[in-house]
């Protein structure tokens, strides 16, 4: 694993907010083709270091190299552009547009014509929007919501609306994928389905950063794990290593008084 | 019976053009928040641009409906162009400020326009040149005319072009998806800026052809004439549900209405102390009363229910 080529490095990130230090210069690497675990305790850090990565906010020191490039993310839809895509722990769907069109938003970052296509209808535009549409018909049916194309997003179900989720980040092509806390209030039955999914995803190529709370779960699917404790890091290894580091076990329950 | 044909008859015509208008309002209010005061003035400017083309293409010999099209494709490329510097060298600068200082400058802007419009083209009445030939027609005691019929056609095609653009193209549904949620849009790729840019000229060119419209309409175009008419139709997408596109549209219809059986009835209704030029009070007091009871609109949603 160790002799993969480097994807993600993140060198010294620091936030914060005012006197509050979300993230302490963490550094990190994730390597092409793994899944990277990152965990730690509510308050972390962890969400705000996915915010710095995709451009919603600007790390207050340090920053990112992607792909061998330094990553400017001053704009959000320059991350995704460079091959960068994540999920949220709160799910943020467009809520009033169909599940096949929010995947199709999501194909926006791959494609090209832009308003005097969209006003003037030329074969171009046509044909470029007829592959938008199939391609998102397709990743429905890979995450296997196909049969609720048609419903709003916000009328399906919270396990279809998380798949719904990453249909649409795995429409920008990413070679990142960043999931955060794709299990949260999923019940048995549906982790397992999800980690059926993130397997495949990572098959086909794909890297990801995964946020997870449920252990079984990040020690079972990831190839490394990074534990994060009040925005500074602690750990980066392979998982049984991070399991029984008393680092990680006192982040997590403390130590006896 | 026939002065409530007849007034439904004007109003619809009066309220196509307040819906084309108010759509300008709407689509840059949905996706960014911000009321675009000087819109009423990218109309105005619209209708003397085509003032322009259109005389000069007549004089020289070209058949007046030909000439109209000229018109309205010179109109809406102006406006569009006018549009798109608007936000991009008045709004973009301040889309991080609070909420004021857009507003501000949005009424500045329109100042500056209006001065520019009495600059070139002086500040006197215009008369605009008839497209088509004016027929009139008559049904069950009321009548209209072949130029009212133009309108409510060309505002209904127009606005059938949106609604396709807004719900069956990339572009509309990187607006819908930026107008619920810019920053998760953002992260799909899509590019706020060029969203926003597309909002205004989209706007402007219906305000363009809203602009000829009143100009082939009432025959007479003025400098001034943005002001009542782009606050007229902001009452309308207000009355709407701002933000919402098909509201902006019953809106600016309702709007329509509502003044021209007013102005039918006002008579009648004050036993003649005051007269059809009064119309006006009515859609301010629409405006009012939707304030006070409805701030949301009739369609709109509640605020912070936006995803």
């Amino acid at each position: 694993m160790s002799d993969l080529p480097v994807l993600l490095e993140a060198r010294a990130v620091a936030k914060h907010f005012g006197g509050v230090k979300a993230l302490r210069d963490v550094s990190l690497t994730i390597r092409q083709g793994e899944v990277y675990g990152l965990i730690g305790p509510n308050g972390a850090g962890k969400t705000t270091f996915f915010n710095c990565m995709t451009g919603l906010y600007v790390p207050d020191g340090g920053g990112f190299v992607f792909a061998g490039a330094p990553l400017v993310a001053d704009a959000p839809h320059r991350a995704a552009e460079r091959g960068i895509a994540r999920t949220f722990q709160n799910i943020r769907l467009f809520g009033n547009m169909t599940a096949l069109e929010n995947v199709m938003v999501g194909r926006h970052v791959r494609t090209r014509a832009g308003v005097f296509g969209a006003i003037l209808r030329n074969g171009a535009t046509r044909d470029e929007e007829a592959a938008i549409r199939r391609r998102a018909e397709e990743l429905l049916h890979y995450v296997g919501i196909d049969d609720r194309a048609d419903d709003l997003a916000k009328n399906l179900s919270y396990g279809d609306q998380r798949r719904l989720e990453i249909a649409r980040a795995l429409a920008t092509e990413p070679k990142l994928l960043c999931l955060d806390e794709p299990a949260a209030g999923m019940n048995g039955t549906e982790t397992e389905e999800l980690r059926v999914l993130i397997e495949g995803i990572r098959a086909d190529g794909t890297t990801i950063l995964l946020i997870e709370h449920d252990v079984k779960l990040v020690m079972g699917l990831c190839d490394r794990v990074a534990v994060l404790d009040y925005g500074a890091l602690v750990i980066e290894d392979v998982p049984a290593v991070v399991q029984h580091d008393p680092r990680v076990i006192e982040a997590y329950i403390g130590v006896a008084a | 019976m026939d002065i409530l044909l007849q007034q439904i008859i004007n109003g619809l015509v009066q309220g196509s053009i307040y819906a084309m208008v108010a759509l300008g309002y709407t689509m840059v209010y949905g996706i960014m928040g911000l009321i675009n005061f000087a819109h009423g003035e990218v109309v105005m400017i619209g209708t003397l641009v085509a003032i322009s083309i259109v005389t000069l293409l007549v004089q020289s010999g070209m058949p007046p409906a030909l000439a109209g099209a000229f018109g309205v494709a010179g109109a809406a490329l102006v406006c569009m162009a006018l549009g798109w510097s608007l936000e991009r060298v008045a709004y973009r600068p301040l889309r991080q400020a609070q909420r004021l200082a857009p507003l501000i400058t949005a009424i500045g802007c329109s100042i500056v326009l209006q001065n520019l419009a009495m600059m070139i083209w002086g500040r006197n009445y215009m008369t605009f040149p008839p497209l088509i030939e004016k027929t009139q027609f008559e049904f069950a005691g009321a009548s209209f005319t072949s130029v009212q019929v133009m309108i409510v056609t060309v505002a209904a095609l127009s606005m059938s072009g949106l609604l396709f653009l807004v719900y069956r193209t990339k572009l509309g549904m990187a607006m819908r998806a930026t107008a619920q949620n810019p920053a998760v849009a953002g992260l799909m790729g899509v590019n706020a800026n060029r969203v926003i840019s597309s909002a205004f000229v989209v706007g402007s060119a219906l305000g363009a052809v809203a602009g000829v419209m009143v100009g082939t309409y009432y025959e007479i175009a003025h400098y001034q004439m943005g002001f009542m008419l782009g606050l007229k139709a902001f009452t309308a997408a207000v009355l709407g549900g701002i933000g919402n596109l098909a509201g902006a549209m019953a809106g600016g219809v309702l709007l329509g209405l509502i003044e021209a059986l007013g102005a039918g009835y006002i008579g009648d209704l004050t036993g003649g102390f005051l007269g059809s030029h009064y119309q006006d009070i009515f859609a301010f007091a629409v405006l009012i009363i939707v304030l006070m009871f409805r701030p949301s609109g009739l369609f709109g949603e509640k605020t912070g229910d936006r995803a």
